[in-house]
């Protein structure tokens, strides 16, 4: 099988790190090598981050580079955004329609662009968005976006949902789980 | 078992596996989760030393009492811990003894890219590389064996992919050897003139030995290709994007450990092939010493000597199509990492524009504070570099400087290398303003408790240096603390230690905003008919206040509620969400 390459973007502080560890943990029960590979330390601190998941046979990078990206998952649209050309021509975008202002924006030196998701799809790039922070919050907690996105996510995989809740179960506290499969449940249907 | 394993915490599995007993380190990214993962097993004594000199005397004072003992550190902790690593390689090792050093190229989060393997030659000390998650388990428990054999310690060199991406590896049990009863050796271990001149010529027959079992180790491997027009000579992450982009195109010498090189290997491998390509991030390490053994090859002709590389960059200097992607036609604003929402750093940072300080500044979160839009930090150099470059800017200028320069410092960077900073500013009496930055964690680097947070790396109490006596016991007779959230404390306190003919330190002691004791406030919103606008809230640059429609606007996922934006605001707009007020 050929290596298959998701991207997970956001903000720093979003909570892609359990994202990723949910995707590798993931792939990995279902028999596939896997790669993930993350950004510690300053970025972690309200800057752009992103992590690589990939899986396959056998997969030799940890990273995805331009133009490789079956699919990008997004915490924030402007991050959307600034990795589309990580993109396969054909892949396909999940964002939640949160928007964090960067510091330019927040200090006027630049501006927060307008209608990203329209302007991605008049792109030709096929973009699934959805207010993840509303359905966290039906599921009990604005923290559990990253939950919301991954069942959102699961959409877009042949994967059994049992899979996904293994999964879960497997990186997530126990004193949260319950909440987080009703998020996760949520943004599966949403 | 089959698990998928961060780089460095499968590095931590070997240490384990290995049977190593002792490590110390100073937490720097991205080597911290090593010590962090060993830590975890409850065999291995694990400790976070004040810096990374002490954590390598720490490990070699383990390793001479006869158990396995491990340091880490990040690549320019492996500068301070450069005086013990140069005469370490001369005594030798009792039982095994590893260092990790970890690369950033790219400079993910780090002040330069050095390349640290210039160190394994300068200090004749073999480097183990390895590519992913199963080698820095495999590596790490074959430098153990390699350290006892050849009586040396060994180096690990990671680098940010390899330690942080995740990778499967297979894990098995703990072996843990006998032990080496430590023995007096005053020859062996006493590097002094007469001794050391002894040793000298043991560790120039070690090198050579090494590079005779480097031949036939089987680390260093040739991978059969079809199209022998080119070869690659690569190790570590190159190796990764090599087989990305080529697959068994091309034959591959993947070089497990980079120093000291199989001269024999390389020979023969170049001359199976019509041109030999090396492909390695920052410096041309490998390349200059294949030139050096006679043999042609190419490599920062084609690669960067900057950045890191990747599969896109590998294919396009060899010449292979690759995808380009399609960006979005917009400008789309950066978006630089900044201080957290809450951050204590920020108040004492408003308080310095305020005062129109010059500020030098160190290694840390607080770094962020040279970040638009406050400013403020004017200076940063290495770990302490703050007190003594104050000292020093104190010392040119005079008067000139003295009442309107400052610098800052985190508590954990003190004690790293600030302490001694303070000493030579207490000695030699320079009228200097000192900052300490006390937010009783670790910060950058994930929380890691230090001397002065009164806890261990488990969690458990420990000793806790008190700064307060520490400084008063230095020679200060002026010190004081405030809290960074109270911005009226902060520039009382500054404009009067800048005002004082005598110098002075100002402790700014407030816990990290993120430190899961911390119990926050509710956040807060803004009073849309107060608001006039004005923007004032916005000179502190805090990531949870925007403007919308000309208003200012709390992100409540954000905010902590920690009142510094209220205590600018003229119009008192900011109000709690907190139930009945």
């Amino acid at each position: 099988m050929k290596t298959k390459n998701i991207m997970i973007v956001g903000v720093g502080g979003q909570g892609s790190l359990l994202a990723s560890k949910l995707l590798g943990q993931l792939f990995l029960s279902q028999g596939y090598d896997v790669k993930v590979s993350e950004v510690h330390g300053m970025s972690q601190r309200g800057g752009s981050v992103v992590t690589y998941v990939r899986y396959g046979d056998r997969v030799a990078s940890p990273l995805i580079d331009k133009g490789e990206a079956d699919l990008i998952v997004s915490f924030e649209v402007l991050e959307a955004a600034r990795w589309m050309s990580f993109l396969r021509a054909d892949g396909q975008i999940v964002t939640s329609t949160q928007q964090i202002d960067p510091m330019p924006v927040v200090t006027g030196a630049a501006a927060y662009p307008e209608d990203l998701v329209r302007k991605m799809r008049d792109a030709g790039v096929k973009v699934d968005a959805l207010d993840c922070l509303s359905v966290a919050m039906e599921a009990g907690s604005a923290k559990a976006v990253n939950i919301v996105l991954m069942g959102r996510l699961s959409r877009y995989f042949d994967f059994p949902e049992e899979a996904w809740q293994q999964a879960l179960e497997a990186v997530v506290p126990p004193k949260f789980l319950e909440m987080n499969k009703k998020a996760f449940a949520l943004g599966r249907e949403a | 078992m089959k698990k998928l394993m961060l780089g460095n915490a499968a590095a931590a599995r070997g240490l384990y596996e290995a049977g190593c007993a002792v490590v110390s380190s100073y937490p720097g990214t991205p080597s911290t989760e090593i010590t962090e993962e060993a830590a975890k097993y409850d065999e291995i004594y694990c400790e976070w030393a004040p810096n990374e000199k002490v954590a390598m005397e720490t490990a070699f004072g383990a390793s001479l009492a006869g158990k396995r003992s491990f340091c880490g550190m990040k690549h320019v902790g492996l500068n301070v811990a450069a005086d013990p690593l140069f005469t370490v390689s001369y005594t030798g090792v009792n039982a095994g003894m590893v260092i990790a050093v970890a690369d950033d190229p790219g400079m993910h989060s780090s002040q330069n890219e050095q390349d640290s393997r210039h160190y394994a030659r300068a200090a004749k000390i073999p480097m183990l590389e390895p590519a992913d998650s199963a080698e820095a388990l495999a590596f790490a428990k074959l430098a153990y064996d390699l350290s006892e054999a050849f009586d040396t310690p060994v180096l690990l060199k990671m680098c940010t992919r390899v330690a942080h991406s995740q990778s499967v590896v297979e894990t098995s049990d703990r072996i843990v050897p006998p032990e080496k009863p430590y023995q007096k050796n005053i020859a062996k271990y006493v590097m002094m003139p007469g001794n050391a001149i002894r040793r000298h010529p043991a560790v120039e027959e070690r090198t050579r030995r090494l590079a005779a079992w480097a031949e036939t180790a089987d680390i260093n491997r040739v991978e059969a290709g079809e199209d022998h027009a080119v070869g690659i000579i690569t190790s570590s992450t190159c190796y990764q994007y090599v087989k990305e982009v080529c697959g068994d195109r091309y034959p591959v010498l993947k070089l497990g450990m980079i120093w000291p090189l199989p001269a024999e290997k390389i020979r023969a491998f170049a001359a199976s092939v019509e041109k030999v390509i090396v492909v390695e991030e920052l410096d041309p390490f490998v390349e200059d010493q294949c030139r050096a053994m006679g043999i042609a090859v190419t490599g920062k002709a084609l690669f960067p000597p900057e950045g890191e590389l990747s599969q896109n960059i590998v294919a396009e200097k060899l010449g292979v199509p690759y995808a380009q992607g399609r960006a979005l036609d917009e400008t789309i604003p950066a978006r630089p990492p900044v201080m957290c929402a809450g951050c204590p750093h920020r108040g004492l940072f408003y308080t310095l524009n305020r005062n129109k300080c010059t500020v030098l500044g160190d290694i840390g979160c607080y770094t962020l504070g040279a970040v638009a839009p406050l400013s403020s930090i004017e200076m940063t150099l290495c770990m302490g570099a703050s007190i003594s470059g104050l000292h020093g800017f104190n010392k040119a200028l005079g008067k000139e400087s003295e009442n309107k320069t400052v610098c800052v410092i985190g508590d954990s960077t003190f004690m790293h290398s600030g302490m001694t900073g303070l000493a030579n500013v207490a000695y030699n009496q320079s009228n200097s303003t000192v900052i300490i930055l006390d937010n009783s964690i670790t910060g950058m680097t994930g929380h890691q408790q230090n001397p002065t947070t009164g806890y261990n790396i488990k969690g458990d109490p420990a000793g806790k240096i008190d700064l307060e006596s520490l400084c008063r016991a230095m020679g200060f007779n002026r010190v004081r603390v405030v809290d960074p959230y109270d911005l009226k404390a902060c520039d009382r306190a500054v404009k009067e230690e800048l005002a004082a003919d005598e110098p002075s330190v100002i402790i700014s002691r407030r816990p990290c905003a993120l430190l899961k004791y911390v119990r926050h406030k509710a956040p807060l919103k803004v009073s849309a008919d107060k608001c006039i606008g004005c923007r004032s809230c916005m000179r502190i640059g805090c990531p949870a206040i925007s403007i919308r429609e000309g208003k200012a606007r709390v992100d409540f996922t954000l905010c902590v509620g920690c009142g510094v934006c209220s205590q600018l605001c003229p119009v008192s707009a900011f109000e709690s969400t907190e139930k009945g007020v």
